[in-house]
């Protein structure tokens, strides 16, 4: 077999840095277990009607043909829903959703009937055999429609709703930034949409319900990325306890937010198994993924920016049209309606913010906040990178040398943005200044005015000769704020968002973590086993993660907007040093000296001044489980608990360049360069890290060119299979070139800061802005798509969120 | 219908409806669920297999299309020891959620077959037709060079 020669310390550090990954074995070998390999004896499989129509009255539902199926073993509807309180159930964001419709269908894809037959084919052939009479009604489908006069109700469900209207928003000082505004020498302002996209993990949603009569106890698979929550919705939903609920979450084929919520199949397959008195497993297929789940952004923003001449942005102002769709089914914490938009100052230093967001209902599918959006900073982050190059548009300002000038200063740090966010650590110049040596700044823009001369003197020399591709530079520098809590300001329906964990050391030195977080494709198992290791000495191989099974773990909130590792990771790093505190005492019991006499090396408790009198974490792991006596009041066994309550967020921030060439005849853009160079603190892993800003940079791109969940004015959904909704391939993405520079979290126990969403947040901006800079245009949306880029190019870039019109 | 399909080496006879798709068969059918079912579209290659000797998306091809045929799955890959391309995603970390990588490995497999000293251009378009949402491929694309690097040998080492 081929040699792999590396020391046996690459592969198992004990502590920080890159090692291969501990659940690779498997994967590697097709022995992963998602939810969809999870077969039961008895197992019957489950499939949903759903609503061809946006918006329809619904008139009559005739299940007698699918009933007399000879493979069907239950047909469930809203009617039969009802007579359980079933058919609507509450959303994370305070409103109600629709199970199976009962009055109205309100997007187009909305559950209408679950069967439950023997297989998956017997059950989709059977949907065809469910007859469903409608009254069509307009749809609404522009947000901006939604609020006019006249517009269709869409939620005539609910009491006292008269309009389209969910919520208003706003954060910041609107009359001071207003005055700032009247005497400003420059104002920019434009209108920014962040299109309607979906997280599309390559694994679809689904789950495997099985309910035991005689014990009364539920178990579900579920593809989720916050089985504990999901347990108490369950129970609160469905009425069930919760202690005869057991969620497991097994491997899951990547989230990106899109396995945060509950969906009506988790509920129905739930119902199906308590029906047929057997399991019973609903997977949805691709198109039911992206034209029913948790969708992402959908943010109309009018963006203003107030600086003087000489380029000092002074203040920013939006106002936000946010798109919910037919149900307010956002999961962000509770007080913050539009999530953390609020950190849309970004990373300048301004004097002044004002911010009001809008959430309306159309006809569309319920979500918004996924993606890897950190609760809406990614919204937040395209706005204001946009604007600042907007301002350097308008000034005539070179956007590196704007921004610089802007940026906020280390020694500004902790740093109260105009909104109220509490920013922990930076080093912002430092970071840009890194990006643009990698980059080769200067001689980027030298190219670029090269390369545009030169196409002048074709052009002017003769006109058959093709003008080379347009060459653009764009730069973003973003500032997120991820892991959540604090609880006593951030909760999801009232659970505080803090996180357990427990740790217990065996008598033989090895080690189980309990975690209530769920990795995706994150490589917990490794990294929170890194974490262990370097506060106990343990090898990251000697110590098991379990995770994804609420039986087995303890409570928390789960693994979205960059969390695990600021509160999770804080919560092992402390449970650590709990068990660190107990061999402590057992050590000096073990050496008969006093605690306060010993002294910590990585895996060692020795006496100070004595190195040689020492006793190492297995041998005191051995020790306490022994017949050793211990002080009065010291319990036996190595093992701890904690809850962890972060004190703050923490900011990770980055700096992003990237280099495109447009063909000016077809508005095609290659993306040549892209140069990321991110800051989260404290690396646990740096493998994993650099993997996952790959990951979110892959996701720029294709928001910024290819991505977009379109409607016609019927309310069709124009992006509800692969065919139609473009991710980026090996194709469209560079070979990405990545740097880093340190400034650990003060607050946090490790210095780690999150980064699993910061790539995603940070480099859309920096792909439109080089696309917009090669073809010298002020602002086009996204996607820039051939269509698109091309029509900008002649100053008639078009809505992406709606059907190309003229 | 009747069908015997050669899986990786070993002969499965089956009733099977002639329009059951062929990653269903070998998920549902023979509990071989490495390979996955992503988009039926053709276009995440979540589903890739080997028919005789060239990589398809079973998603749209019939399990009766491969009656009297061979095919080849991740399982099918590591024979006495790992294949390199399977070593190569580890040591490279060409894979986070992993629910792609089967797919990733078998069209990688296949270029090496074909290609053993692949160029970034090459390994770039091998992979073209899937997708990966969590790596932006970069490491995939280290892991068939590691791969290319690292042919198996045909004496058993270490």
């Amino acid at each position: 077999m081929t040699a792999t020669q590396e020391t046996p310390d690459t592969h198992n550090p004990v502590g920080y840095g890159s090692m291969r990954r501990k659940e690779d074995p498997r994967f590697i070998r097709g022995h992963g277990n998602y939810v969809d390999d999870i077969q039961l004896p008895g197992m019957l499989h489950g499939a949903i009607l759903r609503s061809p129509l946006a918006h329809a009255r619904i008139v009559s539902i005739d299940t007698s043909a699918a009933e007399a199926h000879p493979k069907v073993k239950a047909v469930i509807t809203g009617a039969t829903l009802e007579t359980l309180n079933l058919a609507w159930m509450p959303t994370i964001s305070y409103d109600t959703q629709a199970v199976l419709a009962t009055d109205k269908v309100r997007f187009q894809g909305q559950e209408i009937a679950f069967v439950v037959a023997e297989d998956r084919y017997s059950a989709r052939d059977a949907l065809e055999l469910i007859d469903v009479e409608y009254e069509e009604l307009p749809a609404v489908v522009d947000a901006k429609k939604a609020m006019d006069p006249g517009a269709p109700v869409i939620r005539d469900d609910k009491e006292g709703q008269t309009t389209n209207h969910i919520f208003d928003w706003e954060t910041g000082e609107k009359d001071k930034t207003d005055a700032i505004f009247a005497t400003a020498e420059v104002v920019s302002a434009e209108d920014i949409l962040y299109p309607r996209v979906h997280p599309a993990p390559l694994e679809t949603c689904g789950a495997v319900a099985s309910f035991d009569k005689i014990t009364g106890k539920l178990t579900i698979w579920e593809t989720t990325q916050a089985p504990h929550a999901h347990r108490t919705l369950i129970a609160m939903v469905a009425g069930l306890p919760e202690h005869k609920i057991q969620v497991i979450s097994p491997d899951i084929g990547g989230g990106f937010g899109n396995k945060v919520g509950i969906y009506p199949g988790y509920v129905c397959a739930i119902v199906g198994s308590i029906v047929t008195g057997k399991p019973v497993k609903w997977m949805e297929d691709r198109s039911e993924n992206l034209m029913s789940t948790s969708f992402a952004r959908d943010y109309h923003m009018r963006g203003e920016i107030a600086a003087t001449r000489d380029g000092k942005i002074q203040a920013i102002r939006v106002h936000v049209l946010a798109d919910h769709g037919a149900f307010n089914g956002t999961a962000q914490p509770t007080n913050y309606p539009a999530g953390f938009f609020g950190v849309f100052t970004g990373s300048y230093d301004i004097e002044s913010a004002y911010c009001k967001v809008t959430g309306v209902y159309t006809n569309k599918a319920p979500g918004g906040v996924a993606y890897a959006c950190s609760f809406r900073i990614t919204e937040a982050v395209y706005l204001v990178e946009r604007m600042v190059d907007v301002l350097a548009y308008d000034l005539h300002m070179d956007p590196a040398e704007l921004r610089m000038r802007n940026l906020l200063r280390p020694d500004q740090f902790p740093y109260t943005s105009k909104t109220g966010w509490v920013y922990d650590s930076g080093d912002y110049a430092k970071t840009l200044q890194v990006a643009l040596d990698m980059a080769g700044y200067e001689e980027l823009r030298a190219e670029q005015a090269a390369r545009l001369q030169q196409n002048q003197q074709n052009q002017s020399q003769s006109e058959e000769r093709s003008v080379a591709p347009l060459m653009g530079i764009g730069i973003s520098f973003f500032t997120e704020a991820v892991g959540a809590g604090p609880r006593k300001h951030m909760d999801i329906l009232g659970l505080g968002m803090a996180d357990g964990a427990e740790l217990r050391v065996h008598p033989t030195g090895k080690a189980v973590l309990r975690l209530s977080v769920q990795s995706q494709g994150q490589g917990h198992e490794t990294t929170f086993a890194q974490i262990v290791a370097e506060e106990l000495g343990i090898p990251p191989l000697d110590i098991e993660v379990v995770h994804g099974d609420t039986d087995q773990t303890p409570f928390g909130l789960g693994t979205y907007g960059s969390r695990s590792t600021p509160v999770s990771g804080a919560a092992a790093a402390i449970v650590a040093r709990k068990v660190r505190d107990r061999a402590r005492i057992v050590a000096a019991a073990m050496l008969e000296v006093s605690a306060d006499d010993l002294e910590w090396e990585k895996g060692r408790w020795f006496v100070k001044g004595d190195p040689d009198q020492g006793k190492t974490i297995t041998e005191i792991a051995l020790a306490a489980h022994s017949s050793l006596e211990l002080p009065e009041g010291v319990e036996g066994h190595l093992d701890a608990t904690c809850v962890y309550n972060p004190p703050n967020l923490t900011y990770p921030y980055g700096a992003y360049i990237c280099v495109v060439d447009v063909d000016p005849g077809t508005g095609k853009v290659t993306v040549r360069r892209f140069i990321a160079v991110d800051d989260c603190g404290v690396r646990i892993n740096p493998m994993i890290v650099e993997g996952q800003v790959h990951g979110g940079l892959a996701d720029g791109v294709g928001m910024a060119l290819m991505e977009v969940i379109a409607f016609d004015d019927d309310g069709n959904c124009l992006g509800g299979s692969f065919m139609d909704y473009l991710l980026p391939t090996s194709l469209e993405c560079p070979s990405w070139e990545l740097g880093e520079t340190v400034t650990p979290s003060p607050h946090h126990p490790i210095g780690a800061k999150g980064v699993g969403e910061s790539a995603t947040v940070g480099s859309p901006a920096a792909v439109v802005n080089a696309v917009l800079d090669a073809i010298k245009v002020r602002h086009a949306d996204m996607p820039l798509t051939p269509a698109q880029t091309w029509r900008a190019l002649q100053g008639r870039a078009f809505r992406t969120d709606m059907a190309i019109g003229d | 219908m009747r069908i015997t399909v050669n899986v990786n080496g070993t002969d499965y006879t089956r009733d099977v409806e002639p329009r059951l798709l062929l990653i269903h068969f070998i998920r549902d059918e023979l509990a071989l669920t490495g390979s996955h079912w992503g988009c039926d579209t053709s276009n995440c290659g979540a589903c890739t297999v080997w028919l005789d000797d060239t990589p398809i998306k079973s998603c749209t091809a019939l399990a009766v299309m491969a009656d009297g045929r061979e095919v080849r799955t991740v399982e099918g890959l590591e024979q006495a020891e790992l294949d390199p391309v399977q070593q190569g995603f580890m040591e490279c970390h060409g894979l986070q959620c992993g629910f792609c990588t089967p797919g990733m490995m078998m069209t990688s497999r296949w270029l090496l077959d074909h290609n053993p000293d692949p160029s970034e251009r090459e390994i770039r378009e091998a992979i073209s037709g899937q997708i990966c949402r969590c790596t932006g491929y970069e490491n995939i694309v280290r892991a068939v060079h590691w791969a290319a690097q690292h042919p198996a040998t045909t004496e058993a080492s270490a």
